[in-house]
């Protein structure tokens, strides 16, 4: 689902940033860890189509994203990709269904309500629809954004510190969500990190660290539902 | 569509600041609107009133006064002229037709005009009841002095010395109504017309103190002035100059005064103008500001969006469909203020019967004030939706 092959990005007048080489499949499970500033966001960026790299390949969904650019790139992100930001982005001026409904604008896809409802269904905030973010507790409303990042049914969902700023009950509930609800729509799920907690919460057949620098991948698949 | 809705939602998610930049932009986009309508109508009225007037005869003085006096009706005469001179007029060969006008008394702040029935045809008035007159004393009234007087036909009066109310009654002429007009839009519906007699009549009753000395007022009758068309246009060159030097009498060009007289007002519009230059400017910078502000606010609103696939041009368009709405809605707000001031305006000058104009009148022209209104708003919107369309989706990854 997601291979990168001798991966560089640099910021102007800064080192590269270099990647170790990625080979995850279809329904697995990726995590990114490492110390702020160590590139995950830049590698969520480029998985993403939204930079290009200044060496190596992506392919993503069977896409290499070296011919992808402007508005084709656009296009494909909407279909491909799922994200889930550590800050959540839920729009404050529209309700919950609005705020979904936005994602399908954004998308140039057309307003599907029962689609939007079955998300939030699927979440366990279908009655939290005509509701303001403000009027959502931080539990909820991470629900509600992952019910956005899940509504176009992306083949690769994003998930950026998820649990950033949680306790440790509430991260477990955190990952554990984005995994069933990632194993549920069928997605690849990446998770990029610098919480030491999450490696311990996620069950994986292969866990055995790959050991490069700067960046700790941990690829596995999902032992259970 | 979509996309109308989700800006309108975030502009009315911030209300105050919205409503705030509304009235503002409105106020003026008001200012332009009264000014249009005043513009419109003052041109139209003058229009009106002066078609078919090539020059107007009357006492030496002010040739502007003759104008607003003997067409318009809204200002003193400068004096009388003989009757016998205007009769020589109109055998004049540079002359077609020559419609004398009286004026002196007036029915509650209603001028009485006395004239002849060419008057009534000259503006192409048709009666709504009744007959014009066929002998003395007898009036036909404008639709609005017999609408404001509640007087019809078979109803009588007697005029007041003075164009103004406040003058002497002549209790002893009483005039029968025989006629009232079709609103016309022209001076006529402010007007009592009446027979130039009935007003000879009236006066020489008044100040004769015998017979003989009512003789001598017969033969020593005057008009006020006459209202006159040329034969040949070729009469504008020489017979105003004519009338000027071999005459005790002023020619008086309708469209040259006019000219001079919306030139004089011209100042006070070019001030009027400035005024809602500068309001609108404000209103320009507000938006500006508003919406820049959003933009700050919003970055990871935005920043998101494009992560979920929308391209940047979308994501612009989002911010400019904000200031659409704020356009539009200011139009209406500053449309219906303009008619509203236009409306106090005309309440303001139907108080004296003056000239006619109202609200609630829309001209073309007005078609401006949502042009601008989009102009200025979106014209306002246009770096804030640069920096929408610029924003970093990474810049978004990277911020905790």
């Amino acid at each position: 689902m997601i291979q990168t092959r001798t991966l560089e990005f640099a910021y102007p007048a800064s080192p590269p940033l270099v990647f170790p080489d990625v080979d995850v499949a279809q329904g697995e499970v990726l995590l990114l860890s490492g110390p702020s500033g160590c590139g995950k966001s830049t590698w969520l960026a480029l998985v993403a189509a939204l930079v290009a790299p200044t060496a190596g390949q992506i392919t993503v969904a069977g896409q290499s994203l070296q011919s992808l650019h402007g508005a084709a790139a656009d296009a494909w992100r909407a279909r491909t990709i799922g994200f889930l930001p550590q800050k959540l982005y839920l729009s404050a001026a529209l309700t919950v269904h609005q705020n979904l409904a936005m994602a399908q604008w954004a998308a140039g896809v057309a307003q599907d309500d029962a689609r939007i409802s079955a998300a939030l269904q699927a979440l366990g905030v279908q009655g939290l629809a005509k509701r303001l973010p403000a009027q959502l507790s931080g539990g909820q409303a991470q629900r509600v954004a992952l019910a956005r990042a899940v509504l176009l049914q992306p083949r690769v969902l994003l998930a950026d510190e998820p649990t950033a700023s949680l306790d440790d009950a509430a991260a477990a509930d955190a990952v554990g969500l984005l995994l069933s609800t990632a194993q549920h729509s069928g997605a690849t799920l990446v998770i990029a990190t610098h919480d030491a907690r999450i490696a311990a919460l996620i069950p994986l057949k292969n866990s055995g660290q790959k050991g490069f620098r700067p960046l700790n991948l941990l690829p596995g698949k999902l032992q259970n539902a | 569509m979509k996309t109308l809705a989700f800006a309108w939602r975030y502009l009315w998610a911030r209300h105050l600041g919205a409503a705030l930049n509304v009235l503002l932009l409105s106020l003026g986009l008001a200012s332009i609107t009264f000014l249009l309508l005043v513009a419109h109508q003052l041109s139209n009225a003058f229009d009106r009133d002066l078609a078919g007037i090539d020059v107007v005869v009357g006492a030496k003085g002010s040739p502007m006064q003759l104008i607003l006096s003997g067409v318009l009706h809204l200002d003193a005469p400068t004096g009388n002229i003989p009757l016998k001179a205007v009769n020589d007029l109109k055998k004049n060969p540079l002359v077609a037709h020559v419609i004398p006008i009286s004026l002196g008394d007036n029915l509650q702040g209603f001028r009485i005009v006395g004239t002849s029935r060419d008057y009534v045809h000259h503006y192409q008035a048709s009666l709504a009841a009744g007959a014009l007159w066929t002998k003395p004393m007898q009036a036909v009234l404008g639709s609005i002095t017999a609408a404001k007087l509640k007087l019809g036909v078979g109803s009588t009066f007697v005029g007041a010395h003075g164009l103004g109310t406040g003058g002497h009654a002549h209790g002893d002429n009483v005039y029968t109504v025989v006629g009232v007009l079709q609103p016309s839009g022209s001076v006529l519906d402010r007007l009592v017309l009446t027979d130039s007699t009935s007003i000879w009549k009236v006066h020489e009753d008044f100040t004769a103190l015998d017979n003989e000395d009512r003789k001598i007022m017969e033969d020593e009758r005057e008009v006020t002035l006459a209202l006159v068309q040329y034969a040949t246009p070729m009469a504008a060159m020489s017979f105003p100059r004519w009338v000027n030097t071999s005459t005790e009498m002023q020619a008086a060009a309708p469209a040259l005064e006019i000219t001079r007289l919306l030139k004089m007002l011209g100042l006070g519009t070019d001030v009027l103008r400035a005024f809602a230059g500068v309001l609108l400017l404000t209103a320009a910078l507000s938006v500006f500001i508003a919406l820049w502000s959003a933009v700050r606010e919003r970055r990871g609103d935005l920043a998101l969006l494009r992560m979920l696939g929308a391209r940047p041009a979308k994501v612009a368009a989002l911010l400019l469909c904000e200031a659409v709405w704020l356009g539009l809605l200011s139009a209406v707000v500053g449309l219906l203020l303009g008619q509203g001031f236009a409306a106090a305006l005309a309440w303001f000058l139907q108080l004296d019967n003056s000239l006619l104009i109202g609200g609630m009148v829309w001209p073309p022209e007005l078609a401006l004030v949502p042009a601008l209104a989009l102009s200025v708003s979106v014209g306002a919107a246009l770096l804030p939706a640069l920096g929408a369309y610029r924003v970093s989706v990474l810049e978004l990854l990277q911020t905790r």
